[in-house]
Parts: C-alpha cells; sequence; structure tokens
C-alpha cells in the first residue's frame, strides 16, 4: 500500500519492542464478539492510482460542468474567475496540511494569514471586527441569530422573506432545539422588499432582525431604517451577504447600521464544489466580540517583542468553556479563508470594484436582453449580479427542458420554494463575468423557443 | 556554462563569533519576515486584469458604495511571494512527524486533491438541476455506502460540515427520536469526563443538561458509576472510543445494552476511528450515532483548521430523524430528498443543518483515498496506527511518566503525563522544546484527567526511522525537564517566533489592522 511505510520487517521488530507476537495481541481489549478476522466483507480491495483515477474520472464525467455550457445559476453560490495562483498557493503543504494553530511559534503563516482574512472581511462588510471563518454562510446566519438571543436575552427572530429558503430551513432547525421563535415567510414577486413590514414587526420581544442583501431575489434596499427601527426597540440587525462581490458595488451593511453581518465567502477564491466546502464571514461591532461564536486571531507580541498573532478569547470557546461555550465549533473553513483572502489581495480595493462593475454591467445587458423575450418580466428594479424573471409559466420545468439543450438558465423559485403557488413562474438569473454576451443570446433564443 | 573560477577558491568557513546577530532586513537567511499586505499594498495596485467592460447606468438602487473600502490589492508576483513567505512560517505534515493527539495528522495523498478538482466536481453548482449531477450524487451515495458498511450501521448523513457540527447532527436525532416517543423530558446526557470539550457544548447546545462521568484509575470510563447514574431522566451518553487516554472502552457493548435498556441512546465520538477501521464496526458495540471526521481518518486536509467535514452514521433506531438532504438510489438514477418530498417516506427528520449539501470537496478526497486503500488497506492502517503509537508507548516509558501504561495496548495514541519532571517545569516546556527539534508537539494538557498530558499520536503514515527518531527526540527533552534545563523555559529559541504573549492578546483584543495614530494622522 502506497500510503503506508512500514515494512514487514519493521512491523515485527516494532512488534517485538512492545512484546507483543502479533497485532491482534494490540486488539485484545476489543470484546471478542465485536472483532472482524479480515477485511470488512463485501468491499473491494486496495487499486492502483491509474485505477482509481479511471474511476473518479468516470464519476465526473456524468456532471454537467458549470464552465462548458451558458450558465446562469446563483442563489447562494456565484461562479466567478478564480486567479490561478490562488489554487497553487493554497496547495503549498504547509498551508494544506497544517492544522488548526495551537502552536503559535510554528503557526505564524495560518495566524498571519487569518489576521489579514478578519481585515479585509470586516472591511468589506463594514463592520468593526471580523472572526476567522466559518463553515458556510447558512450555519454563520444561525449562529448569528444565537448570538443576538444571548446579547438581548430576547428570543424572537424576525427573518425577512427574502432570506435563503435553505439558511431559513438550517435556522428553523436549530430553533427548535434553542426554543427561539422564528417570524418568516416567502417573497413576493414584487420588486419592492420586505424592509417595511419588517420594520412594523419589530416588537419589545424581537432579538434580531435577520436580512439579506442582496435578497433571494437579488433585490436590494437600503437597510438604514430598518438598523434605525432595530436600535429603536433594542433589537439587533443581522445582513446576510451570499455573494461577497456584491459588496465592491454597493454600501456596506455595517456601514448602514447592522450589528452582526454574516456572509458566504464561496465567491472568491473558493469555487462551486458542488456546495461545499464554503467558507461562514461573520463581522460585527465591537462591543459584541466576546459573544461572537468561532474562532479569533489577534495580534501580540513574543518573548523578544517582535510582532506576532495568537489565536485569542478563547475563554468563549468549547475546548475551556466546555457546556458554557458561545458555540461548539472548533474548526473554521480555515484553507477556504486563505483561498478568499488571497484571492481579495490579488483583487485589491481596485480589482474587487472593477469585479462589481463589470458583473453589474454584463446582468444589466442580460436583464434588458431577456426583457425582450416574449412573456417575460423582470421583476427587479434594482439588483447587482442576480435578478428574478417571472416567466408567465412555471419556472421549474423550463429549467429542465433547458438543461436539455445545453443551458443552465438558473435557480427556479419552484425549487427554492416547492408547493409556493405563487413563487411557481419566479426563475432567478445570476450573471457574473464569466457570462459572455455569446451565452446571454443563447440564453435568449432558447428561453423565446421553450416559452413560445 | 561553467563557473568562472578566476579570483575564487574553495575555503572552509571560519567560525561565526559575534557576526552572526541582527540583520539589517530582520531576515535570516531562509526565515524571511513578511509584513501585512495592508503594510505593503494599496488601493490602486491589482494582480487581476479586466477587458473593460460597458458600465454605464447603474441600477444598483442608489446604493453605490463610494467610501473607500480599505482593501489593499499587490500584483501576482508580490501575492504569490507574500503567501509563499507565509507559508514558510508554518509546520506541516508534509514537513514532519505532526503528533497531535486526537487529530490524526496523517499524510494527505495528492491523488485526493487532483480528483477534487475534476472540472465535472469542482465546477458543478449544488442547485443544478438533478439529471445533470447524476455523478456528483452518486459520489456522495458510493462513499456513503463505504461509511455505512465500515462502521456496521444502518445510514448516514452527509451534511455535517465538521466533527462538531456531526455531534451535533447526531444529538439533535437523539432529541428527535425521544420527542418523538414523547420523550422529550429525558434532559441530561451522561459526557466522562476525558471528552472533546465540543460533546458538552454539543448537548448544551441542543438544552440537554450534562454530567460528567468520572473516569477509572485504570483510563476508561466507569461503568459502574455510568449505570447507576441511568434512569427516566437520562437521553443518552456521549462517548469517545478509542477514547482521549487512547484506550478501546472495553465495556462499550455492555454499557449500549445497559443505556438502551434504561431508555437511552448512546452516541459515539468518532474522532479516534482511525485506530479501528477495518478492524471493528461500532454498529456491533451498540452505537445509535457516530460522527466521522473524514478530515482524520479519511486523510483530507486539515488545511489550517478547516474545512472539515463529518458525516454521521446512525442505528436503524435514529435513520428516520436523520437531517435533509440526502441522496437516494433509484434504479440506475440519485435523487436528492429534501424538504418537498421528504415527506413521503422521512417525515421525522429534524430538518436541514447547511444550506446545500455538505463537504462535497471533501467527499472526492475522502473516496479517493477509501478506493485507494480498499477494505484491506484500511484494515492495515487501523494496524499500522496503532502499532506505531504502541512502539511509541513502549519506547518512552522509561523515560516518560506513563499513567495508563499497565491498561493494556494503547490504541492510536499513546499518553503520558508531567510527573518526573523537575519542579516548576511542566508540558509547555517539553512541547516548545520539540519544535527546537523540528517537530510540532502533541497535544498538551487534554484530557484533562492526566495532569500535563502530552498526547501522542504518530499515524500510520511515519516510517520506523521518523519514530525512531522522534522517540530520540523527546527522549532528549523529557531528559533535559527532568534535570530542569533552564533553558527549555525560553524555548522555542530556532522558531520564526518565541513564546507568544497569549495574556496580552486576550487583554487588549487586536483582531483586525488599523494603521498606527501617528501615521494616520500624518497623512491627513
Amino acid at each position: 500500500m502506497r500510503y503506508l511505510p512500514l515494512t514487514p520487517a519493521d512491523r515485527s521488530d516494532m512488534l517485538a519492542v512492545i512484546g507483543a507476537s502479533t497485532i491482534d495481541d494490540l486488539f485484545v481489549d476489543v470484546p471478542e464478539s465485536a472483532r472482524l478476522d479480515g477485511p470488512v466483507r463485501d468491499l473491494p480491495l486496495h487499486a492502483s492510482e491509474l485505477a482509481v483515477e479511471r474511476h473518479m474520472t468516470a464519476l465526473a464525467r456524468r456532471n454537467t460542468v458549470a464552465g462548458e455550457v451558458p450558465f446562469f445559476l446563483g442563489a447562494g453560490a456565484y461562479r466567478h474567475h478564480v486567479p490561478a495562483s490562488v489554487d497553487h498557493l493554497i496547495q503549498r503543504g504547509e498551508f494544506l496540511t497544517a492544522y488548526t494553530p495551537y502552536q503559535p511559534e510554528i503557526a505564524q503563516g495560518t495566524l498571519q494569514m487569518l489576521f489579514e482574512f478578519q481585515t479585509q472581511v470586516a472591511r468589506l462588510l463594514g463592520t468593526d471586527v471580523a472572526n476567522a471563518s466559518m463553515y458556510d454562510g447558512s450555519t454563520a446566519c444561525w449562529e448569528a441569530i444565537g448570538m443576538a438571543r444571548r446579547i438581548t436575552r430576547r428570543g424572537k427572530a424576525l427573518l425577512s422573506s427574502g432570506l435563503h429558503p435553505h439558511y431559513v430551513s438550517v435556522a428553523k432547525t436549530m430553533a427548535r432545539y434553542t426554543g427561539d421563535l422564528l417570524a418568516t415567510g416567502a417573497p413576493a414577486l414584487t420588486a419592492k422588499t420586505d424592509v417595511d413590514q419588517l420594520i412594523a414587526a419589530i416588537d419589545a420581544d424581537t432579538s434580531c432582525v435577520v436580512v439579506q442583501y442582496p435578497d433571494i431575489l437579488g433585490r436590494v434596499a437600503d437597510l438604514t431604517p430598518l438598523a434605525e427601527a432595530c436600535q429603536t426597540n433594542k433589537a439587533l440587525l443581522i445582513a446576510v451577504v451570499t455573494e461577497p462581490v456584491a459588496l465592491g458595488a454597493l454600501r456596506a451593511p455595517g456601514e448602514m447600521g447592522a450589528d452582526i453581518v454574516v456572509g458566504e465567502g464561496q465567491s472568491l477564491g473558493v469555487g462551486l464544489q458542488f456546495g461545499g466546502p464554503y467558507v461562514g464571514l461573520f463581522g460585527c461591532k465591537d462591543k459584541y466580540v466576546r459573544q461572537m461564536p468561532g474562532r479569533l486571531c489577534g495580534e501580540t507580541v513574543d518573548a523578544d517583542g517582535r510582532r506576532g498573532f495568537v489565536l485569542t478569547l478563547s475563554t468563549r470557546e468549547q475546548h475551556i468553556r466546555r457546556e458554557k461555550a458561545t458555540s461548539n465549533i472548533c474548526t473554521n473553513s480555515g484553507l477556504c479563508a486563505l483561498a478568499f483572502s488571497i484571492h481579495m489581495t490579488l483583487l485589491g480595493e481596485a480589482g474587487l470594484r472593477g469585479l462589481a462593475g463589470i458583473n453589474h454591467a454584463t446582468a444589466c445587458r442580460a436583464a434588458d436582453r431577456l426583457a425582450r423575450v416574449p412573456g417575460v418580466r423582470v421583476v427587479n428594479e434594482a439588483f447587482f449580479n442576480e435578478f428574478t424573471l417571472d416567466l408567465g409559466q412555471e419556472a421549474r420545468p423550463v429549467v429542465r427542458t433547458l438543461a436539455e439543450r445545453g443551458v443552465l438558465a438558473g435557480v427556479s423559485l419552484g425549487r427554492l420554494y416547492p408547493g409556493e403557488a405563487a413563487l411557481e413562474n419566479g426563475l432567478v438569473v445570476a450573471v457574473t463575468e464569466t457570462v459572455t454576451d455569446e451565452d446571454i443570446e443563447a440564453l435568449a433564443t432558447a428561453l423565446t423557443e421553450v416559452l413560445a | 556554462m561553467t563557473i568562472n573560477q578566476s579570483g575564487w577558491k574553495p575555503t572552509a568557513p571560519a567560525g561565526r563569533g559575534d557576526a552572526a546577530g541582527a540583520t539589517f532586513t530582520g531576515n535570516k537567511a531562509l526565515m524571511l519576515e513578511e509584513p501585512l499586505i495592508f503594510e505593503i499594498g494599496d488601493d490602486q495596485t491589482t494582480g487581476v486584469d479586466f477587458a473593460v467592460g460597458d458600465v454605464a447606468g447603474s441600477r444598483l438602487g442608489g446604493l453605490s458604495r463610494k467610501d473607500p473600502i480599505g482593501l489593499p490589492g499587490l500584483s501576482e508576483p508580490e501575492t504569490v511571494r507574500h503567501y509563499t513567505r507565509l507559508s514558510r512560517q508554518n509546520y506541516a505534515i508534509d514537513l514532519g512527524l505532526f503528533p497531535l493527539g486526537s487529530c490524526t495528522m496523517k499524510h494527505n495523498p495528492r491523488l485526493n486533491e487532483k480528483m477534487a478538482r475534476l472540472p465535472g466536481f469542482a465546477d458543478v453548482h449544488p442547485l443544478q438541476p438533478i439529471d445533470t449531477v447524476q455523478g456528483a450524487l452518486e459520489v456522495i451515495h458510493q462513499l456513503a455506502h463505504w461509511l455505512v458498511t465500515l462502521t456496521g450501521m444502518h445510514s448516514v448523513a452527509m451534511s455535517p460540515k465538521a466533527g462538531a457540527h456531526g455531534e451535533l447532527c447526531g444529538i439533535l436525532a437523539i432529541k428527535a427520536a425521544l420527542e418523538k416517543r414523547g420523550e422529550g423530558h429525558r434532559k441530561v446526557i451522561l459526557v466522562p469526563e476525558s471528552a472533546h470539550g465540543t460533546n458538552p457544548a454539543t448537548a448544551a447546545f441542543a438544552g440537554f443538561s450534562v454530567e460528567d462521568i468520572p473516569a477509572t484509575a485504570e483510563g476508561r470510563v466507569d461503568t459502574a458509576a455510568l449505570t447507576a447514574r441511568l434512569g427516566p431522566d437520562v437521553a443518552g451518553v456521549m462517548i469517545t472510543n478509542p477514547n482521549t487516554c487512547g484506550l478501546f472502552e472495553r465495556d462499550l457493548k455492555a454499557i449500549s445494552d445497559a443505556v438502551h435498556a434504561a431508555g437511552g441512546y448512546v452516541y459515539c465520538d468518532g474522532a479516534n476511528f482511525n485506530a479501528i477501521v477495518g478492524r471493528v464496526r461500532p454498529g456491533d458495540l451498540g452505537v445509535d450515532a457516530m460522527h466521522i471526521n473524514l478530515h482524520k481518518t479519511f486523510s483530507t486536509p486539515h488545511g489550517g483548521g478547516g474545512p472539515g467535514s463529518g458525516p454521521v452514521v446512525f442505528s436503524e433506531a435514529l435513520t428516520p430523524f436523520a437531517p435533509l438532504p440526502f441522496v437516494e438510489r433509484d434504479g440506475d438514477q440519485f435523487r436528492l430528498v429534501e424538504e418537498e418530498n421528504a415527506e413521503e417516506h422521512h417525515a421525522d427528520s429534524f430538518g436541514r443543518m447547511v444550506a446545500f449539501h455538505g463537504q462535497m470537496g471533501m467527499f472526492t478526497r475522502a473516496l479517493t483515498y477509501i478506493l485507494s486503500h480498499g477494505a484491506d488497506g484500511l484494515r492495515q492502517v487501523a494496524e499500522d496506527a496503532v502499532l506505531n503509537a504502541n512502539y511509541v508507548l513502549r519506547r518512552l516509558e522509561d523515560t516518560l511518566d506513563a499513567p495508563f501504561a499497565d491498561s493494556g495496548p494503547c490504541m492510536h495514541e499513546a499518553i503520558f503525563s508531567d510527573r518526573g519532571l523537575a519542579p516548576g517545569f511542566s508540558t509547555i516546556d517539553v512541547a516548545k522544546a520539540l519544535i527546537d527539534e523540528g517537530y510540532h508537539p502533541m497535544t498538551m494538557y487534554f484530557p484533562l484527567v492526566v495532569h500535563g498530558a502530552m498526547l501522542v499520536e504518530p499515524t500510520e503514515t511515519e516510517s520506523k526511522a521518523a519514530l525512531d527518531q522522534f522517540i530520540g527526540a523527546l527522549r532528549s527533552v523529557a531528559e533535559r525537564a527532568k534535570a530542569g534545563d533552564e533553558a527549555l523555559k525560553t524555548a522555542p529559541h530556532f522558531a520564526p517566533r518565541a513564546r507568544l504573549d497569549e495574556t496580552l492578546a486576550a487583554r487588549k483584543p487586536v483582531l483586525v489592522w488599523k494603521p498606527k495614530v501617528a501615521e494616520a494622522q500624518a497623512a491627513e
């Protein structure tokens, strides 16, 4: 076996040192009834690199590759071009095969990267601080709801109808156990978001309002009035950003008064990967730092007075606090955070603004072209790189038919909100810098034919 | 071309004397200092070229971001150099033995990386029509089959994102099962005191109260104390097997039977599955739920602290409560069971834990690893991991106190205490001195049941020669600590940084970079 360096001679020498006659002697504590006398049955035996590569490649070929077709899916995961150097750098063994930086003297590479990541994320989200990442956007979202409960000591969270329905599902699952009450509903196929309804619904029991920006239909709304209403009622405003590239063009939620801003960082550096691993972003106001979940990296000095970085404020965490911890989180999403951070460093402010500009411009062209398809209405007035179409007929079968014709048209609201008849004509279309004018034309043409 | 040798001839270096002091740059040859991106980048520089697009006409709803964001950019060469230099300040498995107990830092085969990057896996959207992702669903299905078969369990939930997330998955399933039985009043989860901190944190999150169960002098769960505590208020137990003292819980089957008889469920923390994969199936020990850290046993890279992946295998009793979504085979097609079709035959699911389908990138890596090893290779993995740990234990028990040396063979990890070190010396001094010897230290001060614990997990991917050198280094350091060598107290001496002030970091947290005040004022 190519990954196992011990030779048969090594094994017998080592058994002799231990004082065991066979390897079975080392498993004597396993009750006899549970001992397996050979490899687990009905499973294949070891295979060569070549054979495994063939097997996996055959499986990979059964998927439609996003980059090989006109591709317009978003709804929480976005296809962006990732510079080649990102993947090269994250595959350096010193990053790839290191662990959580428990020994800071020999983990300054990871720690400095995390410090830079935290700063980049905080600036992007417009928050005072950010943590060293979460599993993904959806888990960051429910951790934020829990954090709001701890801070406000209230248990009712108002979830915007524009929040990603999977994020709502995750929050609902957790609320069953934490006792939080969640108020939520499905969005309406209108240009206007539900900010006004949210403001009206805030009361003295409200721990937080959770609003997505841009929302699941791609709509954007000024969060300032909502932030003010939250503040008046001593509730927290949690903003959720599933497309961080948007913040290269749109005002940051933190600037508009959000207390906690969470997000999905997948857009930068990480790639689609069929849904994971992704990287959760988590930022908040300074005053709430000690209620934050997850790892935090902080600056300090070493015994010689040189600047260095360590994991800090760990008294919030499970390995110290055990059942009193702010979260049970142990790992973050370190390597994805690295990919995010490298991509952001390559972009810089000028690059991020340029990238965001191209996304928005391409999306505007696509919206205009698709609006000319007979029977199609663009729902949004304002959007960044994603908008919703009303197809005038059920969108889900249309998406399937278009896929058969080699066009991945977007995410139907029927898939996201099964059973919601009022939404079944909706199609959410994401348009990033990877979309060409030929792709837009291909979608418009195919859609025209299928809807006819 | 040859070197022009005129004016040059080989010399023997003289002694360095005082010349080996400070340098102009602060660098020491290959040990290179690297500033923060905020100190070297600016808001105009970018390492990415864009075709200039038509950006006329904004539909941003009047919400254009006008103020500077403060994101420095670097050109590509500067970026590559920045991160390459940072990487060299890290220790990693690729550099040497990484004996961090309970973390299973084994070699990460590069075939896994290559397979995960096939466009058919890496460039696929989670919400594509099901017909266009059959290969991805089949990967999940195949890996699920391996995990269920290797553990002798009934089903597996693939979506949890890490070990602790998997624990939560298991505990929520237990809670849902109890509620379904109308026994939501069972509020107590019993957790051995040697457990990972995530266990009590998870149980508490799910609304359970946690009660500690003591360990016996030989380092195992006190079965008598545990069974005596069982009763109508106990929801279940969380047991790590092999446990964090590196020992197999001999009584686990008996404990499981007792817990079941008392109406509770058994959660097994599978962090240490590497020691028994292919030798023991947890299903044969009465386990109801167990998470599997793909980043431990199945070698997906730890990545400097994630991403992990923590699928949870379930017994038949808990299977109906497993989370959504999951993959089902339907003839030669694969389908996704989600909220909309769960009602058909999975109505008791406790719900969804993540936005999409779990850590697909880790599934492809883990499946690649598993197929490479096969059932025979995985059994060999456990045997070599256990052999290596026992070898370390027996070679060092004459030098370091091994509190459970007489408790039978250890499993995947060997545990030592700080007993016998000179007064004033502790585990941290041994650990930091190991850094100077070129090793990542073992897990320190965990589990809590051993004073000054040093938990050494060599894994199966170390050669005997590598183990012998490590044993020599740890012996040398331990002897210096026993002799009271003061130099240990200031170790490491040769790392990129000396010991760091963690108290300062926590007292005055600096979590983001800010320009120094004087510089900021000067800039105004």
